[in-house]
């Protein structure tokens, strides 16, 4: 039997439904079920309810009492935000020069950076292991805020240097009739163009460093000086023979919750961030 | 005279090549900064890794280390746990980045064709994306678990297994527990960057196909995954170079597990658990080395490629 043109378009919309459905629960389910995890204490952890019976908060009580998570988030916090203001100013200068000026071995220099960008993290270890020491930095936020540099200097440099190479030349030429200096013609004319470019990129770092993992398990020692994703990763209960699943899941909501209200708000922004870094370069 | 060697001529006056000269030296200032940080963070710390592997120094006083020549990488190529973990990063390499670059299109497809909740479900897939690495090899840890685990309660329920897998601890699972966990936290990126270029490929061209009565998979085989064929290789790339250096998810999930092990976390557990500085060094320079030889022959397959098309 044929389907009539009616039908087949039915069956397709259904189809299509039924695939957004899936894609949705793939994706929302594990965050959803840290959340239903986190809300339940004792015995009702081991049991499988789509809703958390009856809700409770003792985990979000237990690790800002129990475990130094307010001081991670404000490490995170301080390490990140550190992190984005430095790579903002010296990628705004860099990518002012790679987009706009014409001087011997820009192509090279360029790729040289984004080279950076690609190397393994693991690969500096030993290296930025002595360079962090040397500086008398170990366990110290100031070493995290120095080595995650190496991977949010050169992509924001490589992004910002799209959206610069995307304005138009006319802006500035008018400006150098008028014999302005490149340092004007950078504050004054590109400067406030700029401004939401240097916003997705910055977001974009942000959240980077923000999730940053190895060096701050590798440079960092005590419990008070742990980012997020250190403490979360290592959080341990009075038991040494079962993990405090509870505990860890409410510190897994804390932390995304922001995050997931960042990328509502910001959806837009983050998409042509992501895609400019990669598809245009 | 022509017109280009009056231009020529124009370029040639005093004044245009002393603005010429200025910019160029404003140039090298403005980038100085970042020139000087990003010597100080990245290639004096490289250097120094490569000159570690030469040595034998430990973690305790790495300034009291001798020359030893090319012995760690002598001990490193006959250690059956590197080969294991040089083995294990290539398996998890090939199959986690095939899973999310077919996974990933399909979302993309669904994003870009027009439904009513497009924004919702773009959202929803880029929840995955902004989570912690951490938090996701937690989340996931947490659904492994083999007697709560919420993954065995529903696939015992759908009939799907028979008893309850020990997803992390089965030695033949744990690497399938971590592609998982990786797939599903980094397909969101590959969906996005196959969505952007799935956005310029002009309407009219589908249009026309449609017309002939193109559809379903060769449509998509015939026409669209050659326009979008440098958006999805870019992808490919960015996921194969991320999956070689993969740490966070393996190292939260399986630990050091040797069925799990991936060369950086080989290289760590050497490197500061073991304190042994100079042979972790020479584990993480192979590894460079190896990241490096495969960016230089993707892209030279993908130059070799597009030279073929044109």
């Amino acid at each position: 039997m044929r389907l009539g043109y009616a039908q087949r378009r039915r069956l397709k919309r259904i189809g299509f439904w039924a695939l957004a459905a899936v894609i949705v629960i793939y994706t929302v389910f594990p965050f959803y079920w840290s959340i239903v995890t986190s809300m339940k204490t004792g015995s009702a952890l081991f049991s499988v309810d789509l809703l958390p019976p009856d809700p409770v908060w003792e985990n979000y009580h237990l690790i800002f009492a129990e475990q130094p998570f307010a001081r991670n988030i404000g490490n995170s916090v301080l390490v990140a935000v550190a992190v984005v203001a430095l790579s903002l100013a010296l990628a705004v200068t860099a990518a002012f020069a790679f987009g706009r000026l014409r001087f011997r071995g820009r192509v090279g220099l360029l790729l040289a950076i984004l080279a950076v960008s690609m190397f393994p993290q693991v690969a500096v270890l030993s290296g930025m292991f002595t360079l962090v020491r040397w500086l008398g930095l170990f366990n110290s936020l100031f070493a995290l805020i120095l080595t995650y540099l190496i991977f949010t200097l050169p992509f924001t440099v490589w992004v910002l240097t799209t959206f610069m190479r995307e304005l138009p030349k006319e802006l500035e030429e008018a400006a150098i009739v008028d014999g302005a200096k490149p340092l004007t013609i950078l504050t004054r004319i590109y400067l406030p163009l700029l401004v939401p470019a240097l916003a997705t990129t910055g977001l974009l770092a942000f959240i980077v460093a923000w999730n940053e993992f190895l060096f701050a398990l590798t440079f960092t020692l005590s419990n008070e000086m742990r980012t997020v994703p250190v403490a979360i990763a290592l959080m341990t209960g009075g038991s040494q023979y079962e993990l405090p699943w509870g505990q860890i899941m409410a510190a897994s909501v804390v932390v995304t919750l922001p995050l997931i209200a960042l990328v509502l708000v910001c959806q837009r922004m983050i998409v042509s961030g992501l895609t400019a870094g990669a598809v245009k370069g | 005279m022509t017109q280009a060697a009056m231009t020529g001529a124009v370029r040639k006056t005093p004044a245009a090549s002393r603005l010429t000269r200025q910019r160029a030296r404003a140039a090298w200032l403005f980038l100085a900064p970042s020139l000087l940080v990003l010597i100080l963070v990245a290639a004096w710390p490289l250097l120094r890794t490569f000159a570690y592997g030469f040595t034998d120094a430990n973690l305790a006083d790495p300034g009291a280390a001798a020359f030893i020549g090319f012995e760690n990488y002598r001990f490193l190529l006959t250690d059956p746990l590197w080969w294991r973990s040089v083995w294990n990063t290539v398996f998890f390499t090939v199959v986690a980045v095939s899973l999310e670059m077919v996974i990933g299109t399909i979302i993309a497809l669904a994003l870009n064709a027009a439904v009513p909740w497009r924004g919702g479900l773009r959202a929803a897939v880029l929840i995955p994306w902004v989570i912690p690495t951490v938090v996701a090899a937690q989340m996931w840890g947490w659904m492994y678990h083999d007697i709560h685990g919420v993954l065995n309660e529903i696939l015992v329920g759908l009939g799907l297994i028979e008893a309850k897998l020990a997803w992390t601890a089965d030695p033949d699972l744990a690497i399938w527990a971590v592609i998982f966990t990786d797939v599903w936290k980094t397909t969101p990126f590959v969906a996005l960057l196959v969505l952007a270029g799935l956005q310029m490929v002009p309407r009219d061209i589908l249009e026309a196909a449609k017309m002939d009565g193109v559809s379903g998979f060769k449509l998509f085989f015939g026409v669209i995954l050659p326009l979008i064929r440098s958006a999805v290789l870019v992808a490919a790339l960015f996921r194969i170079l991320d999956s070689l250096r993969i740490f966070d998810v393996i190292y939260v999930l399986t630990g050091n597990n040797e069925r799990t092990m991936s060369m950086s976390v080989y290289a760590r557990q050497q490197l500061v658990d073991f304190q042994d500085v100079g042979f972790g060094s020479a584990a993480t320079s192979l590894l460079f080395g190896i990241v490096a030889l495969v960016s230089v022959v993707y892209l030279m397959l993908g130059r070799l490629e597009l030279m073929r098309e044109d």
